[in-house]
């Protein structure tokens, strides 16, 4: 086999010759910046990278438009089942928000992940020497930002109109809910993070995410656990099938933030409220769906970076 | 930088696309990776970046691009077939290069300069929205002006116009002898001028591995002169894409190109014998 013997095994790029920047051995010589793992930078690259695209206009604007439109049928002015003023409105909010949150979270993130992977994207930026620990926590970090912002500038948006217009509200349940809605977030978006990793197309990725979110809705449905109460399961084995799912959690730690007692929930509650206690179970709320996302993201973090990149 | 692959297989859902391949490349040798399409040019370049897992062993400079990537690709720079949709600005994708690569934006500034792209015509354009040859033109400028002595180039030149190719042979010539270079293509007549090495790919494996003999130099221009017998409207737009002026009668062509394009131009001649009456073809040495 051919080799070129004129030309010594090492690296013998001449400093020289001004139009050709010259290789150092030791690339953190002299005076060009520090190369790094690239973090900052990833998430940099992640945020302006989102900003220029249209999911990110879109979405941006739902949930703002969504509190606006509830202020707009003066939602904080009825009453429906005891909730009323602002309240009622977050309660709508919430409800709204784990409707389309999830979904949205995990659809445009596979479609940005896997889509990057396979556009090209991955390959050439990957060439680069870029840690994939940055590249990978990079676009999870930056993204986490660009999902929640929004509904957190909306969620803040309606409290700060209700103070303005003296609806009674506590600040302890904004702080609550706002880290019921971080924690939702985590979760679909690590969730999303390992669906991107795994699948191997678009497409794939997109259907997996859709079927996965529909699996959590069906799950939803009480009268499925009345069923599974009917078949003889213990109410304690059908109650931990419900809060096993994130999407379930959200909403009964929403529903127990304005009913203490989670009368809503019938017989269910009793079980929670038993085992957890409301201050227990709001702990829970919390901590299970950033967990769950939280070891997506890592499981999904594992696979990347032991599995082919493009 | 020395590449040395071994027994390098890459199998996708059990299918060897690399099948127990052997290479050895030497510092500064320039090669040619020919082989027509699902030959394995393009899973070899990405097992060589690092970014495909694979059976067997590859070594760069000692080093393994699986295991170190950062310390292996800091030196390497590399073009893609297809430019990557990104929606950055070309002078975000640069800083964001140069601050990953560790090192200054200005000579991949420099570079573009002198592949004659504008720069400050692109302000607030993303990448995504340039023409072929402008992303084309800034991916190289991203390889060339990094401080790496090892280029992977994926049909390099396919989008560039004469000018622009003969700008990038001038560079690619200012790195012979000091960076190891390997032009992927499926036609060999594109990369051959540029390449003393070609290494040809089929269905995974080595089946030829020769020498090229070019006597010619990468910054050698080529006079032409083109003659029809008769006018010709096809002949004359491709003779003007090949930036040649022609006569007011449309019969009399002439002007330089560069002259690693000798083949591609005799490739277009070709197409129109049947008009061309006389063809010159004369070497100029790089002033």
């Amino acid at each position: 086999m051919y080799r070129n013997e004129n030309v010594s095994e090492e690296n013998t790029l001449p400093t020289e010759g001004g139009a050709i920047p010259a290789l150092s051995r030791e690339p953190d010589a002299g005076h060009a910046p520090t190369p790094s793992s690239g973090l900052r930078h990833v998430i940099a690259l992640e945020l302006a990278e989102s900003l220029r695209a249209r999911w990110f206009l879109v979405y941006a604007l739902v949930f703002p438009g969504l509190v606006a439109l509830l202020f707009a049928f003066t939602l904080t002015e009825s009453r429906v089942l005891g909730f009323m003023g602002l309240s009622r409105l977050l309660v709508t909010y919430i409800q709204v928000c784990m409707a389309i949150l999830p979904i949205f979270v995990l659809v445009t993130t596979v479609r940005s992940v896997a889509g990057d992977r396979e556009a090209g994207i991955f390959e050439y930026l990957l060439a680069l020497p870029i840690g994939l620990g940055a590249w990978y926590w990079g676009r999870i970090i930056a993204r986490f930002g660009l999902v929640f912002v929004p509904v957190f500038i909306a969620l803040l948006g309606a409290a700060s109109w209700g103070w303005i217009q003296d609806i009674p509200f506590q600040a302890s349940t904004l702080a609550i809910y706002s880290a019921l809605l971080l924690a939702l977030t985590a979760c679909f978006l690590g969730i999303g993070m390992l669906i991107s990793v795994l699948a191997r197309s678009v497409d794939a990725a997109q259907g997996s995410a859709f079927v996965l979110w529909l699996f959590l809705v069906l799950f939803l449905d009480l009268i499925l656990l009345g069923t599974l109460i009917e078949e003889h399961i213990t109410a304690e084995t059908a109650v931990a099938i419900a809060l096993a799912n994130p999407l379930q959690v959200f909403r009964t730690a929403a529903m127990a933030l304005f009913d203490p007692d989670l009368v809503l929930l019938g017989p269910a509650a009793f079980v929670i409220l038993d085992f957890f206690g409301h201050k227990g179970f709001l702990a829970w709320a919390v901590f299970y769906p950033t967990a769950l996302g939280s070891l997506c993201a890592l499981l999904g973090f594992w696979r990347f970076r032991n599995s082919d990149l493009p | 930088m020395t590449i040395r692959a071994q027994h390098l297989t890459k199998r996708f859902d059990g299918t060897p696309v690399l099948d127990d391949l052997s290479l050895d490349i030497g510092a500064g040798d320039r090669i040619a990776l020919v082989g027509a399409n699902g030959a394995g040019k393009t899973t070899l370049v990405r097992c060589l970046l690092g970014e495909y897992r694979y059976e067997g062993k590859i070594t760069i400079g000692g080093l393994e691009p699986r295991k170190d990537r950062r310390e292996v690709l800091r030196r390497v720079g590399f073009v893609p077939q297809l430019p990557p949709p990104l929606r950055m600005t070309a002078r975000h994708l640069i800083d964001f290069t140069a601050r990953i690569a560790g090192c200054d934006a200005g000579p991949i500034d420099d570079m573009t300069e002198r592949l004659s792209l504008d720069l400050a015509s692109l302000t607030g354009r993303p990448f995504v929205k340039l023409s072929g040859g402008q992303k084309q033109k800034l991916l190289i400028a991203c390889a060339l002006g990094r401080p790496c002595d090892l280029l992977f180039l994926d049909e390099p030149a396919a989008n560039l116009d004469p000018d622009a190719r003969g700008a990038f042979f001038s560079l690619l010539e200012e790195r012979i002898g000091q960076a190891t270079m390997l032009i992927s293509s499926h036609r060999l007549d594109e990369v051959a001028p540029l390449v003393g090495r070609v290494v040809e790919l089929d269905l995974g494996k080595v089946v030829l591995d020769d020498r090229v003999a070019d006597a010619g130099a990468l910054t050698d221009r080529l006079h032409c002169i083109v003659e029809l017998a008769r006018p010709d409207e096809a002949c004359r737009a491709a003779l003007l894409g090949w930036t040649l002026q022609g006569d007011e009668a449309g019969l009399l062509f002439a002007g330089e190109i560069a002259g690693p394009d000798r083949l591609r131009f005799l490739g277009t001649a070709s197409r129109y014998s049947g008009v061309i009456r006389r063809l010159e073809i004369e070497t100029k040495a790089p002033s």
